[in-house]
């Protein structure tokens, strides 16, 4: 069967040692997690945990039954591509030059990028998108002089 | 009503109807422990902390009650993680208590601290660190119903000491509702798994642990014989249908019966029910049922398409689907089919009489499957039967006849040497006056051999076969077959006297180590009222038969004829 790329959304309990059992279920039965992204929701009482993993659908299906068995897991959620709509953030601290200066405020606005500090010599620029679209930004940035970068987990959210 | 965290422990444990409590002190439990000694739970003193778990666990397989466990923090926590991991394996419902550091140390490497949550987290079904000693009663209320519902498992909760000495107000917590909606079967499905029955030429039942744990026993002898199916078991699941019934194909899989085996391999529908196909029972998956109609009906939506892709699948626990099951055919929804099987059940017996489960017997020395015939024949197979690990469990399952379900107590999924005799002890202690045994072998017996001193203080009638190879037989067995017999540290060149030994902790110490030694050995230690080690040399070499080899299929399994020759 076809590997791909999944988007799960656990709605979990608001507890400090959630985090550890979805991470345990997935690593302890030698699933990867490619990202991760956790934060509480309107309510206090739970969280939302969107993590990206691959695998064929068999895979993911066995991965969300296990999920399934976690006493504070409320619900799974296997998002598709088409039925939600994802995005992700990443920092990026650029070098700045006379040479590349135009070329990097050119990059901004084409990636519809914001600068978040600019100093005489390094700047900051937030990237946000789906995945593919970071990653191409990036790819065009690194010519001209990436420092270090930080992305965070994909997030996703059922249309 | 002011009541302590450790108050309010005893009294949580007398609302699950807790009658027994397996356990051992420590620093930090000892406010629980003086309530214990002013409350009239009964608490039973164990000689190590994985002896109380397994204990508890006995206790829990043979009565189908939860099993009780308290330790202490530290090692005493850490001691438990095997017992805890048996049971999650077998799903066996114990709740481990646990004593922890006080809250304001937590974290900081304190004396006797262990994560202990942490460290269990993969091995429990749910655990709990409680905090506040406001949360306690109703995460022991969780704990108890977590660890009995919908497939059962161990819970842990872990008990600070500073909780366990606050004092609140205390108001009873209200009982929780009897049903989870979570785990209301479905169904819908039912009438399809007796449609495709109808057109079974070949079926076979095949069922596990889940049957035991589900309590559905008698509607699965009830279906079965209704619709005249043979049936074959895990060893989870020995004992839930009569081994003497001539349905009864005896156990599949690794060390199966060679007609389970090849009906397996043969069948066109196969009924799997309350099992989760383990590697040691469908060995190389591809060639496991190649030409059957799978239908799988258990409680855990996990186990489904798991390991053995199915064509109709049941989310129920047994009972409710086996009784609904009886319930069609009896309105004459399932049409027999034409012979009801007849061509199906000539050519089972044909690979019965081809490949009968069968030994060499000897009349110099004792074969230990000649020792689980007598005991099985002295028994009369009433008997409630705890193994080890090994060859011995394997023999076990083989030749002694599980009529009734929680008479088999084995370490099915973790496979724990040193598992079966503090199991016999919590067996007992459900059942003072049923006759406990532990089949045994003489490296198994050692791992948890301090809890005779546990049955002497409890004066338990537990008997204990050893038989005795001086061997790790099965690993020797196994490298018998696949390293050129390169017996690396399987024979125990030293062992302990037994006989000695059993005295030594004021038990009854026998030995037989002549075939015609056997019986008389049996009926003595068998009748003798108090803890009994019976030790019987047996031969050294003997292999468990048949046996398919790791990765090969079911269907070709070796038969150990060459035994047969020597």
């Amino acid at each position: 069967m076809e590997k791909k790329a999944h988007i799960i959304s656990l709605l979990v309990s608001n507890k400090p040692d959630v985090l550890a059992r979805v991470s345990g279920i997935l690593g302890g039965r030698g699933y990867n997690i490619d990202s991760l992204s956790v934060n509480t929701t309107m309510s206090t009482e739970t969280s939302k945990i969107v993590l990206t993993t691959t695998g064929d659908q068999a895979t993911i299906t066995k991965i969300e039954k296990q999920l399934n068995k976690l006493v504070d897991v409320l619900q799974v959620s296997d998002l598709t591509e088409d039925d939600s709509v994802q995005n992700e953030l990443a920092l990026v601290r650029m070098k700045l030059t006379k040479e590349n200066k135009p070329d990097i405020l050119k990059a901004v606005e084409t990636f519809k990028a914001g600068i978040l500090i600019k100093e005489q010599v390094c700047c900051i620029i937030k990237l946000s998108g789906k995945p593919d679209e970071i990653e191409s930004a990036l790819a065009h940035l690194k010519p001209m002089g990436i420092e270090d970068t930080v992305r965070t987990g994909t997030i996703a959210l059922k249309k | 009503m002011k009541l302590s965290g450790s108050q309010i422990f005893i009294r949580s444990l007398q609302e699950e109807e807790v009658d027994i409590i397996f356990g051992y002190p420590g620093g930090a439990v000892i406010d629980i422990y003086d309530e214990l000694h002013k409350s009239n739970l009964r608490h039973i003193l164990a000689r190590h902390e994985q002896g109380a778990v397994h204990a508890a666990d006995g206790y829990a397989r043979a009565s189908g009650k939860v099993g009780a466990c308290i330790v202490t923090s530290g090692p005493g926590a850490t001691n438990t993680v095997t017992g805890i991991a048996n049971a999650y394996m077998d799903s066996i419902p114990v709740v481990v208590f646990t004593g922890q550091v006080p809250t304001a140390l937590i974290g900081t490497d304190a004396f006797q601290e262990a994560d202990i949550t942490g460290i269990t987290r993969p091995c429990t079904k749910h655990n709990f660190l409680v905090r506040r000693v406001s949360d306690l009663a109703e995460t022991i209320r969780d704990a108890f119903h977590i660890a009995r519902s919908g497939r059962p498992g161990p819970v842990l909760v872990d008990l600070p000491k500073d909780v366990m000495q606050a004092v609140i107000d205390y108001e009873p917590v209200p009982r929780p509702s009897s049903t989870d909606p979570a785990h209301k079967p479905d169904l819908t499905r039912l009438p399809d798994v007796l449609d495709l029955m109808s057109m079974a030429k070949r079926p076979v039942i095949l069922l596990g642990g889940g049957v035991i744990l589900g309590k559905a026993s008698d509607e699965l002898g009830e279906f079965a014989r209704s619709v005249r199916i043979p049936v074959t078991s895990t060893l989870m699941g020995l004992g839930a249908f009569p081994g003497t019934d001539p349905l009864w194909l005896g156990m599949l899989g690794m060390h199966g019966t060679y007609f389970a085996n090849m009906a397996i391999s043969k069948c066109d529908v196969l009924i799997a029910i309350g099992v989760r196909f383990d590697d040691r029972v469908t060995s190389k998956i591809d060639t496991f049922a190649p030409n059957a109609k799978v239908i799988h009906i258990d409680i855990d939506p996990a186990s489904i398409d798991k390991n053995v892709r199915t064509d109709i699948s049941i989310i129920s626990d047994c009972m409710p689907a086996l009784q609904l099951i009886n319930k069609l055919i009896k309105d004459k929804r399932f049409v027999a089919p034409e012979g009801r099987h007849d061509d199906w059940i000539k050519q089972i017996s044909q690979w019965r009489s081809e490949g009968p489960l069968t030994y060499c017997h000897s009349s110099d020395v004792i074969k230990p499957q000649f020792v689980v015939e007598k005991l099985y024949e002295i028994t009369q197979g009433n008997a409630i039967i705890a193994t080890e690990v090994g060859q011995n469990q394997m023999w076990a399952a083989q030749f002694y006849k599980f009529d009734h379900p929680n008479t088999f107590l084995s370490s099915g999924g973790l496979g724990t040497m040193g598992y079966g005799f503090p199991a016999a002890i919590g067996a007992q202690l459900a059942f003072p006056d049923k006759l406990i045994v532990d089949i045994a072998g003489d490296g198994s017996i050692q791992m948890n051999i301090q809890e005779l001193a546990t049955a002497a203080q409890y004066k338990l009638p537990v008997k204990i076969v050893i038989l005795n190879n001086g061997y790790l037989g099965m690993v020797r067995q196994w490298q018998e077959l696949f390293y050129e017999k390169r017996y690396s540290h399987t024979d125990m060149t030293f062992q302990p006297d037994f006989v000695r030994l059993a005295e030594a902790y004021n038990a009854v110490g026998l030995r037989a180590t002549r075939p015609e030694e056997v019986e008389s050995v049996l009926k003595q230690g068998l009748s003798t009222p108090r803890t009994v080690i019976m030790d019987f040399h047996v031969a050294r070499q003997e292999g468990v038969y048949p046996m398919v080899r790791p990765g090969d299929s079911i269907a070709e399994m070796d038969m150990g004829r060459r035994e047969m020759i020597n």
